[in-house]
């Protein structure tokens, strides 16, 4: 909780504009991480969230705006040198590699690194973190369950040892009780190794509850941004995010999507 | 029998050829999904590389081989950078073309630098045999099958037991995912390019002393591994060499106990009826990779 009087940023995101071609995908975005702390990135499908990571970590250069990653600016660096700064992504849909091991997997997670003693420690912490992977160590990733690939792809990211992680919905496709498990293991890794974290979810009700502050995305816009408590609270998330009844012809729109996400 | 079994090493031997030819294109598509059509051609450049070395300059036989892999590796990773990353991310058929094209810059080149006369280089297996009772073997026969089961295990353990190798796989398997993990993508293709075309040039020199060195051979061996490739499931490396070898033992097979003309059209009809039967090939892989 110090991380209130250290005003240490991690990453800060300045009037970021990303295109698709002609389709201007992010409009103009601000945003902060502080040093240990969860941040959460809410919004509905298509809402750009997915764009937004991408843009961090250099899968996609920004046409307009400033990224810096740990005061060093990082918009149009190769996305392989953004790794090895310590920045680590987890892509929606796990993007595990199918044919490979759970073992080699993660050690693709280390890939930049070259102390072999490190490695070998952090790969005991990842099996310490989810035991079920080590039952699997020598499976191709492809037979995994959906959540068995969530925490394959949390901790391949996790082996790189990132000062900053990006999580990018989690959630999706999950068991209630998957995702409980998940998210439980996410605080921990913020808590034991005061890890930052970047936490995209659509799942508004667990991203709220695990991370410390959220902003809102809506149409490539930020819209809202507060400290989660206060959003929590806050009656349009309420309606909009949290699935509270009732709302105006804009809201039953986004209504309806929500119903499509899950 | 006798006839038999020197039809089947002189079969296996030429499917090696094949399958180291395959080797290459599987490489490569499987890094890139590119089809790359000038295969054959830089087999047939890498043999000339080696004659010039070992024929012309005069070195030592395993230093001119040496150094034509060398030069043929730095080759591949120039026309992958040249002649396919700039139009990477368009239809297909551009990259196919340009790789075509490619070939028939090869040819032409080789060519005018080489001539058209049929080249030979002097190899420690171009001459001797071996005896087993009856049976006679020639050396150059079995020195490409002892050479691609040498280069096989190698690549095995390359692919298999050292990150980088591992990495090559992971960036075949999920290239966007390779980039989120810090493996340098660029890198790992042009290596791929360079593997690629030094497994050919041994295939080059390998076949040196069994037919003569033409501007034209990689062409025709192109044509013959590309079935091959085909026939082992496009994208399976093991696949490739036994396709490779199978299409060589059948037509050896074909050319000595059918009548004339078989011996090409039998390769084709084994390769339809296996796909009739099995459209993804022997060791093809049902689940579709991401890119
Ligand atoms: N590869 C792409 N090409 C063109 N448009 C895209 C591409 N990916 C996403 N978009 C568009 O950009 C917008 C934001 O997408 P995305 O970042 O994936 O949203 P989210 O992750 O919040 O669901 C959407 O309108 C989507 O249609
Ligand atoms: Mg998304």
């Amino acid at each position: 909780m110090d991380a209130a009087v250290t005003p240490d940023i991690i990453l800060k995101l300045s009037n970021i504009e990303s295109y698709y071609g002609p389709i201007m995908a992010i409009r103009g975005i601000s945003l902060e991480v502080p040093r240990g702390r969860i941040v959460t990135l809410l919004g509905a499908n298509g809402a750009g969230k997915t764009t937004v990571l991408k843009t961090i970590s250099g899968i996609l250069d920004p046409q307009k705006g400033a990224i810096e990653f740990m005061g060093r600016p990082i918009q149009r660096m190769e996305a392989d040198r953004i790794v090895r700064l310590g920045l680590s992504h987890v892509p929606e849909g796990r993007e595990v590699f199918p044919f490979l091991s759970v073992r080699e997997n993660l050690m693709m997670g280390a890939y930049p690194r070259r102390d072999r003693d490190g490695v070998a420690e952090d790969i005991e912490r990842v099996y310490g973190y989810f035991p079920r992977l080590k039952e699997r160590i020598n499976q191709p990733a492809g037979q995994l369950s959906g959540g068995e690939q969530q925490m394959l792809a949390i901790g391949r990211a996790l082996m790189n040892r990132p000062t900053l992680l990006l999580l990018d919905e989690p959630s999706l496709g999950l068991s209630p009780i998957l995702v409980k498990e998940i998210f439980t293991i996410i605080r921990r890794v913020n808590e034991e190794q005061g890890m930052s974290i970047l936490l995209v979810e659509q799942n508004a009700k667990v991203a709220l509850e695990t991370a410390h502050y959220g902003y809102v995305l809506e149409i490539g816009r930020i819209v809202m941004n507060d400290s989660c408590d206060r959003l929590m609270h806050s009656q349009d998330i309420q309606e909009f995010y949290l699935g509270a009844k009732e709302a105006g012809a804009r809201g039953e729109r986004r209504w309806k999507k929500k119903k499509t996400w899950r | 029998m006798l006839d038999f079994v020197q039809q089947l090493v002189s079969g296996v031997a030429l499917g090696c050829v094949y399958g180291l030819i395959a080797l290459g294109f599987v490489l490569v598509y499987k890094a890139t999904e590119v089809v790359n059509f000038a295969q054959g051609d830089l087999m047939m450049l890498g043999g000339f590389f080696a004659f010039t070395f070992i024929g012309m300059m005069g070195l030592n036989y395993w230093v001119g081989f040496a150094g034509a892999v060398a030069a043929m590796a730095l080759f591949g990773m120039v026309a992958e950078r040249v002649v396919v990353r700039p139009i990477l991310g368009y239809p297909q058929f551009s990259i196919i073309m340009a790789t075509i094209g490619l070939g028939y810059f090869l040819r032409s080149i080789a060519g005018m630098i080489w001539g058209t006369d049929d080249l030979k280089i002097e190899t420690p297996f171009s001459q001797g045999v071996l005896r087993v009772g009856s049976l006679v073997l020639a050396h150059d026969k079995l020195s490409v099958i002892a050479a691609t089961v040498i280069l096989c295990t190698l690549l095995w353990l390359f692919f298999n037991k050292t990150t980088l190798g591992t990495a090559m796989r992971a960036s075949s398997e999920n290239m966007l995912a390779a980039y989120y993990m810090g493996i340098p993508v660029k890198r790992v293709v042009s290596i791929v390019w360079a593997i690629s075309a030094a497994v050919a040039t041994c295939a080059g020199v390998l076949l040196a002393p069994i037919t003569f060195i033409h501007s034209n051979v990689g062409l025709a061996l192109g044509l013959k591994a590309f079935p091959a490739a085909v026939l082992g499931g496009f994208g399976s490396i093991p696949g490739a060499v036994v396709g490779g070898v199978l299409i060589g033992v059948i037509e050896s097979m074909a050319g000595f106990y059918l009548a004339e003309g078989w011996k090409d059209v039998a390769p084709y009809i084994v390769l339809l009826a296996v796909l009739l039967l099995k459209p993804e090939g022997l060791f093809g892989l049902h689940v579709r990779k991401k890119v």
